[in-house]
């Protein structure tokens, strides 16, 4: 961060003059850049913000992104379909489950495979475990922006919880690349459907009094209520998705709009908030949680059988490790499939999930063969951050805090 | 000091027994330098013992509220036993001693170095006027209340130094948020101890401690926080001297998910350290004055512990409200800055100026008895009871409950 204070002559021409109180002659006011970010602690990861301050006010906010650029959508052109499934975990990387289940299913819509029940039922539940997760750290960060420590001690101590039961089922806990295409990496192991329903049983409590530190909160409320208010139009027009904009009353989520992977057959409600302020948003994330633990509920109530892999999907999934070794045919397949990729036909396909941050969205340009001629990544963050420089003008900068927190962004996703 | 009666326990006289056997044999003008001296040593010695035990406290504290264990890790020196971190307190001071010390190029390397310097002397002068025991004054000083907050008053303006100093912009925001914090909650917390000062009818603390003495119906203290207008006032008092301190969920110059660490960002090391005792010297002094004015100083609670040392007594309030601060800052978010000065301004200031009025009424009325005692307590709840709702009810005008529904599917 740079230590001077920067004065820029046009921005001073433009600052707003205070009359000087009981004299006639005005105060020429000059405005103070300041750099927040790519480092600080409320920033969420490498977020920058240029902000131009009257005082505290702000007067212009420009975000400044691409710190965490990696090019993924240019590494997906030079790798196969299956090999681009860890890249996945790394975009959203707080709900790694739901990224890996949305680019499966775009991949599967291209080569046209349908996946069982069981797989779909996995991949809800997955998803939906990784929503609470997602949220759980979305409402922490909040309640740290505000100045709320012990909200993030207490959703990170089930966010622990919830990486037990991720690393039981992927073997990972942060980056698990469950979701494959045609299938799941592995079934779910023994007893871990009934250690999910232990853990929604204890949270739920858990949830309403982590909750009930701040939605009647008075210092709470007046730090969130009426700051950052986007119109419904607005939050249309910006292209926001997710809990951003279902927070500003536009009742669109995608599970239920155009359901995916089984979502049809599950009961839940899509709350959505009357101002479209920071306090609408936080209230939107918490009933979300409610929502998915009851998604969950359901799944496990009918937890249906079968196989957890597409059976057509021989074509994608390398064969069992017995057969390559024994069976010429087999290994022939191993190698093409290691070599060359699974061989897709030609086409192209969008598919977007509702993730916990908004709509991740795939968008794959396929000319045959084994990898994407092109995979765009519509990343939610992306969208939902490029309302800032309208939000926060004329906020303090106390208030940017507080709409930064409300955003729930993750820059893995914006940068890609 | 006046003399002390032979008459009184062992325990109570023991500190100027000790006193006086230790410089007993020198010649009066000398004497009473000496004695000041010894005075200053046990409350550095005091006092910073409590602040390194209070950092750990603190920490503990926070950790118990927050679901996980604290320092824990830290070995007692030279044996390998971990005891409840108890030996966090000395790593600490080893390591902030030990750490370069970096000053910014930039900065005003005089500024840089004075502020901390500033902050902590100030913080710790204002010790001078608290009486600690039944004869543990250090300077008895017949405006004794006036000359704390005075000295008080001075420990923001180091907080600017720091932020002006550093030549960095968070830290000058830092400094603008603590100048505006400071004109805001002065004002209330001098008008909170105006109405003690109006009916114990003396600005020394000696005095004010004296005028909370005896008991109501044989139990009941006459403390002045068991008045309504006392209650209201020790409330006020608090609250401004949680602004006062800069601490949650008044922390607003050094809001560390805002302006990284406010007027510390470009301070390390021991300054970093100095910083930090004389926050916590500062909010020990204010709860010193708080237990002075409200709390009865250090009178026993009832009739019959007043065998316990008075000493024991003003130790076990003081770690009740510092206690206090430490559930405070575990529980609340942080205030924006434009709220905290409305909160000073148009609640608090407002509120402690009817206090003061109803101090007075209190004051006139003391000769009501029985019935009239009655209507005396009505009158003065209402007072604060009435301004507290309606002003209350107008701070919280447009924060209604909201909930979500739900989208139409």
């Amino acid at each position: 961060m740079a230590t001077e204070i920067a004065f820029s002559d046009s921005a001073a021409k433009s600052a707003r003059v205070r009359p000087a109180p009981g004299a006639g002659q005005e105060f020429e006011t000059e405005k103070m850049s300041l750099s927040m970010g790519p480092s600080h602690p409320s920033t969420h990861g490498v977020l920058r913000l240029q902000m131009e301050l009257d005082g505290e006010i702000l007067t212009k906010c420009d975000p400044v992104i691409g710190y965490l650029h990696r090019g993924d959508e240019k590494i997906a052109e030079n790798m196969t379909y299956n090999q681009f499934v860890p890249y996945t975990d790394r975009l959203d990387y707080i709900a790694p489950l739901a990224n890996n289940m949305a680019y499966a299913i775009a991949v599967e819509k291209l080569a046209k495979l349908e996946v069982p029940a069981r797989c779909q039922a996995i991949r809800v539940l997955t998803a939906e475990l990784a929503r609470v997760s997602s949220h759980l750290l979305g409402l922490g960060a909040f309640g740290i922006d505000v100045g709320a420590w012990t909200v993030f001690m207490y959703a990170f101590e089930e966010r622990e919880k919830l990486y037990k039961l991720f690393e039981e089922l992927t073997g990972a806990r942060f980056t698990t690349s469950y979701s494959r295409i045609g299938g799941l990496q592995r079934d779910v192991p023994e007893g871990w459907t009934g250690r999910v329903g232990a853990f929604c049983d204890q949270f739920l409590p858990i949830l309403e009094e982590t909750l009930a530190l701040l939605t009647r909160n008075k210092i709470f409320m007046d730090r969130t209520v009426g700051v950052g208010v986007i119109s419904p139009a607005d939050a249309i027009a910006y292209g926001l998705t997710g809990p951003n904009l279902r927070g500003s009353g536009v009742g669109l989520d995608l599970r239920k709009d155009k359901p995916y992977s089984g979502y049809e057959q599950y009961r839940f409600d899509v709350p959505v908030g009357t101002k479209g302020d920071c306090y609408d948003r936080y209230l939107v994330r918490g009933e979300e949680m409610r929502q998915s633990i009851r998604i969950i509920r359901q799944v496990l109530a009918n937890f249906p059988g079968g196989d957890w892999y597409a059976k057509d999907a021989r074509k994608i999934f390398a064969p069992p490790k017995d057969k390559i070794l024994t069976s010429m045919e087999e290994l022939i397949q191993n190698f093409m499939i290691v070599t060359e990729g699974p061989q897709l036909p030609a086409g192209e396909v969008y598919f977007e999930a509702e993730n916990p941050k908004g709509a991740l969205g795939f968008y794959i340009v396929s000319k045959g063969g084994g990898v994407p001629w092109r995979l765009k990544i519509r990343a939610p963050s992306f969208a939902n951050l490029s309302i800032l420089p309208k939000v926060c003008v004329g906020c303090l900068v106390s208030d940017v805090v507080a709409i930064l927190g409300s955003f729930d962004f993750v820059m893995g996703e914006c940068d890609r | 000091m006046s003399a002390i009666a032979a008459t009184e326990p062992f325990l109570e006289r023991a500190p100027q027994l000790l006193r006086d056997a230790a410089t007993g044999f020198l010649p009066e003008p000398w004497r009473w330098l000496v004695n000041s001296l010894i005075a200053i040593g046990v409350i550095l010695a005091v006092f910073g013992t409590l602040f390194a035990f209070l950092t750990l406290a603190e920490r503990k504290i926070l950790g118990r509220v927050q679901n996980r264990p604290g320092p824990n890790r830290t070995p007692l020196p030279f044996i390998k036993i971990k005891f409840f971190g108890l030996a966090q307190p000395f790593a600490d001071g080893v390591k902030s001693l030990t750490k370069e010390d970096i000053v910014p190029r930039d900065a005003d390397q005089v500024l840089h170095f004075l502020a901390p310097v500033v902050l902590l002397a100030f913080s710790i002068i204002t010790f001078a006027v608290i009486p600690f025991g039944r004869h543990l004054v250090p300077v008895e000083l017949d405006a004794g209340v006036l000359y704390f907050f005075a000295a008080g008053a001075a420990t923001e303006l180091a907080v600017f130094m720091a932020g002006w100093a550093s030549h960095n912009k968070y830290s000058l925001l830092a400094a603008m948020r603590a100048l505006a914090q400071l004109i805001s909650y002065e004002l209330p917390l001098l008008l909170a101890w105006v109405p003690v000062v109006l009916v114990a009818g003396s600005l020394s603390t000696t005095e004010i401690v004296t005028a909370q003495a005896g008991w109501k119906f044989g139990f009941l203290p006459h403390w002045y926080v068991f008045t309504p207008w006392g209650f209201a006032g020790f409330v006020i008092f608090i609250v401004a001297a949680l602004a006062e301190s800069n601490r949650s969920p008044f922390d607003l110059p050094e809001a560390e998910s805002e302006l990284i660490a406010g007027h510390l960002t470009e301070y390390s090391g021991f300054k970093y350290a100095l910083f930090f005792m004389a926050e916590y010297f500062g909010m020990i002094a204010l709860s010193g004055m708080a237990i002075t004015l409200f709390l009865g100083g250090w009178r026993a609670p009832l009739p019959f512990l007043e065998w316990i040392p008075s000493y024991a007594w003003f130790g076990a309030k003081l770690i009740v409200l510092l206690l206090g601060f430490i559930w405070i800052r575990a529980t609340f978010p942080r205030l924006r800055m434009d709220q905290l000065t409305r909160f000073a301004w148009k609640f608090l200031v407002p509120l402690a100026l009817i206090n003061l009025g109803n101090a007075a009424f209190w004051s006139l009325t003391s000769h009501w008895t029985g019935a009239l005692q009655l209507i005396r307590w009505a009158v003065s709840l209402v007072l604060i009871v009435g301004p507290f709702v309606l002003m209350g009810r107008k701070l919280s005008a447009g924060v209604a409950p909201r909930v979500y529904r739900y989208a139409p599917s």
